[in-house]
């Protein structure tokens, strides 16, 4: 399915990210945004009230982020192809609602542009903090997909493929975007809209009488229906059943939760994302994500001056986490570098996916700034001693 | 190369704009990288703010400007924040009705225009902003007066195009006359 001609932006222009992130949303389809404007993702908010009207589409400004976010649950299951957008404080406040998303198997997308935290931290500058947040902020087993786009250009494609990935596995998909990339202004190119490839709702075929809202094929995920056509179906927050009602077993529990993880992790390698540069025949390679990634490159160019063998490689999709990808290298190289603005949050996944066979240097940032590229420059050579 | 740009002024000059027609005109028309930032909070709402704008011909990597060669000042208090952080072999651009320059520093090249008494004199002191674009146009040549043109053209709403067109072409010559003076000054 292609995207609609009416939505899509087409030309070139010079965008911020948050602005690029909301014009990628109306390119997917995006018809429902509900959100608490917050610093620094308002303009992704502004953006989309502004153009809503023109093309279609409702953006409601909601009493805080618990409400926004059940309000995309909702707008999911009533058809709409839905957003919300925030910040940290935000975020934990949507916390208990992406479960729910989860849970329900609504398809939809959060934005969260990174500031530095915690609590309301630095609304004005950036941070990559709430990484291991957007895979366990809400309680209970579940999966889900997180990206993380390193300029305004990637914050296009990258919040298409968000309501891509949404409508494939049915999960929330979360775009964490940073201050730094959000409301940096750089040239974006927007096709046509026929080279953009949207992912259709999987409604179902089956007739009323024979549709269950939460039975699956192969794939695990079910098919929706249209809100209106008259399938009287029920959808909770609790475990439930194929039909969708409450089930209070451990039987029912373990089918469901096993089936919300597997339907992600059975898939892992179809959602492996990075970019990779000489890591062929590295020595070290520097893993980063977001506006950290973009600072690594200096060091990294400056090592290889010096002889260094180093790699690149670049979480796109940050959530599963790659960690076939780390293994295999962890193998061949003397050490791994993380470069992240925390204290050590996805550094965690590339230590546990070496399985002890090899080093792993953190270079870590508090946030607010971004990191000095020297710093990682000393990291890297570390690393290859 | 790289091109370290800072405008810089009180929130409300338009200081933000003349940063994103400098990175638009760079990026769509001028065909080379330009990555602009800005402040935000506070200080973008009436005291000091400015507005970054790193130009390359290769691709962008760290974000900020560090050391810049040119910075654009439009008020005293934007001139005292930023201008020690000129580069010592930079060019500085001041409204000379509203910065009083202090002691010289290094080698730094200083060019002066009157930018808002010259809008009001067009009977619209919002295009200030847009007679220091001009100006920066002609004296640093960062960007083609071409591509400026049309960047200026399609920032701004379609009732206001000619006004802003003008006020770009007032600083423009006013910067081509002031280069040619200190072209002569040198002989």
């Amino acid at each position: 399915m292609k995207a609609d001609p009416k939505r899509v932006l087409t030309g070139a222009h010079y965008l911020d990210g948050d602005h690029a992130a909301a014009e990628g949303a109306l390119a997917a389809g995006c018809t429902f945004v509900a959100g608490y404007p917050i610093t620094p993702s308002t303009e992704v908010v502004e953006r989309m009230a502004e153009r809503f009207p023109r093309v279609g589409g409702v953006f409601i400004q909601m009493e805080d982020e618990l409400g926004s976010m059940a309000a995309v649950v909702g707008a999911a299951w009533g058809g709409s192809k839905a957003m919300t957008v925030t910040s940290g404080p935000g975020f934990s406040l949507m916390m208990e609602n992406i479960g729910l998303a989860c849970m329900m198997e609504a398809p939809c997308v959060v934005v969260n542009v990174q500031r530095g935290g915690p609590s309301t931290g630095l609304p004005t500058l950036p941070g990559q903090a709430d990484m291991m947040q957007a895979k366990w902020g809400s309680h209970g087993d579940y999966e889900l997909i997180a990206l993380s786009p390193n300029s305004p250009q990637e914050c296009f494609w990258a919040t298409i493929k968000a309501f891509n990935l949404s409508e494939r596995f049915r999960v929330p998909v979360l775009v964490m975007m940073d201050e730094c990339v959000g409301h940096m202004t750089e040239k974006v190119v927007i096709p046509e809209a026929d080279q953009i490839e949207l992912y259709p709702r999987r409604y179902t075929k089956l007739s009323p009488e024979e549709y269950l809202p939460f039975k699956t094929g192969k794939d695990l995920v079910p098919e929706m229906i249209k809100a209106g056509d008259g399938y009287k179906i029920h959808v909770t927050g609790l475990t439930h059943d194929e039909r969708g009602y409450p089930v209070m077993t451990w039987e029912a529990q373990e089918k469901l939760v096993r089936r919300l993880i597997e339907k992600i992790r059975l898939f892992k390698d179809e959602l492996v994302d990075v970019e990779e540069e000489q890591t062929d025949n590295a020595d070290v390679v520097v893993v980063s994500y977001g506006i950290s990634s973009r600072v690594s490159i200096p060091a990294i160019q400056k090592a290889r001056k010096e002889g260094i063998k180093v790699g690149y490689l670049r979480l796109i999709i940050a959530w599963p986490f790659p960690e076939k990808k780390i293994y295999e290298l962890a193998q061949k190289i003397k050490g791994f570098v993380v470069v992240e603005m925390n204290y050590g949050q996805m550094v965690l996944e590339v230590e546990r996916a070496t399985k002890g066979k090899t080093k792993t240097i953190l270079v870590p940032h508090g946030g607010g700034w971004v990191h000095e590229p020297e710093d990682i420059y000393k990291a890297i050579k570390e690393a290859a001693k | 190369m790289m091109t370290e740009i800072r405008i810089s002024g009180y929130g409300g000059q338009g200081i933000i704009r003349c940063g994103y027609i400098i990175g638009k005109a760079t990026s769509l028309y001028d065909n080379k990288y330009a990555t602009l930032t800005q402040s935000f909070g506070p200080e973008a709402r009436g005291s000091a703010c400015s507005a970054q704008v790193l130009v390359s011909e290769d691709k962008i990597l760290y974000p900020y400007v560090t050391l810049p060669h040119i910075l654009v000042a439009m008020s005293q208090e934007a001139y005292t924040k930023f201008s020690p952080n000129l580069d010592l072999n930079g060019i500085l651009i001041i409204d000379d009705d509203l910065v009083t320059l202090q002691e010289a520093r290094g080698n730094i090249k200083t060019y002066a225009i009157p930018s808002t008494r010259l809008a009001e004199e067009m009977g619209a002191k919002i295009v200030a902003n847009i007679v220091m674009l001009g100006f920066f146009t002609a004296i640093t040549g960062v960007i083609t007066p071409e591509a400026a043109k049309k960047a200026v053209s399609d920032s701004v709403p379609q009732r206001l195009v000619d006004l802003n067109l003008r006020a770009f072409e007032k600083g423009f010559k006013f910067g081509q006359e002031v280069k040619e003076v200190s072209k002569v000054e040198k002989v």
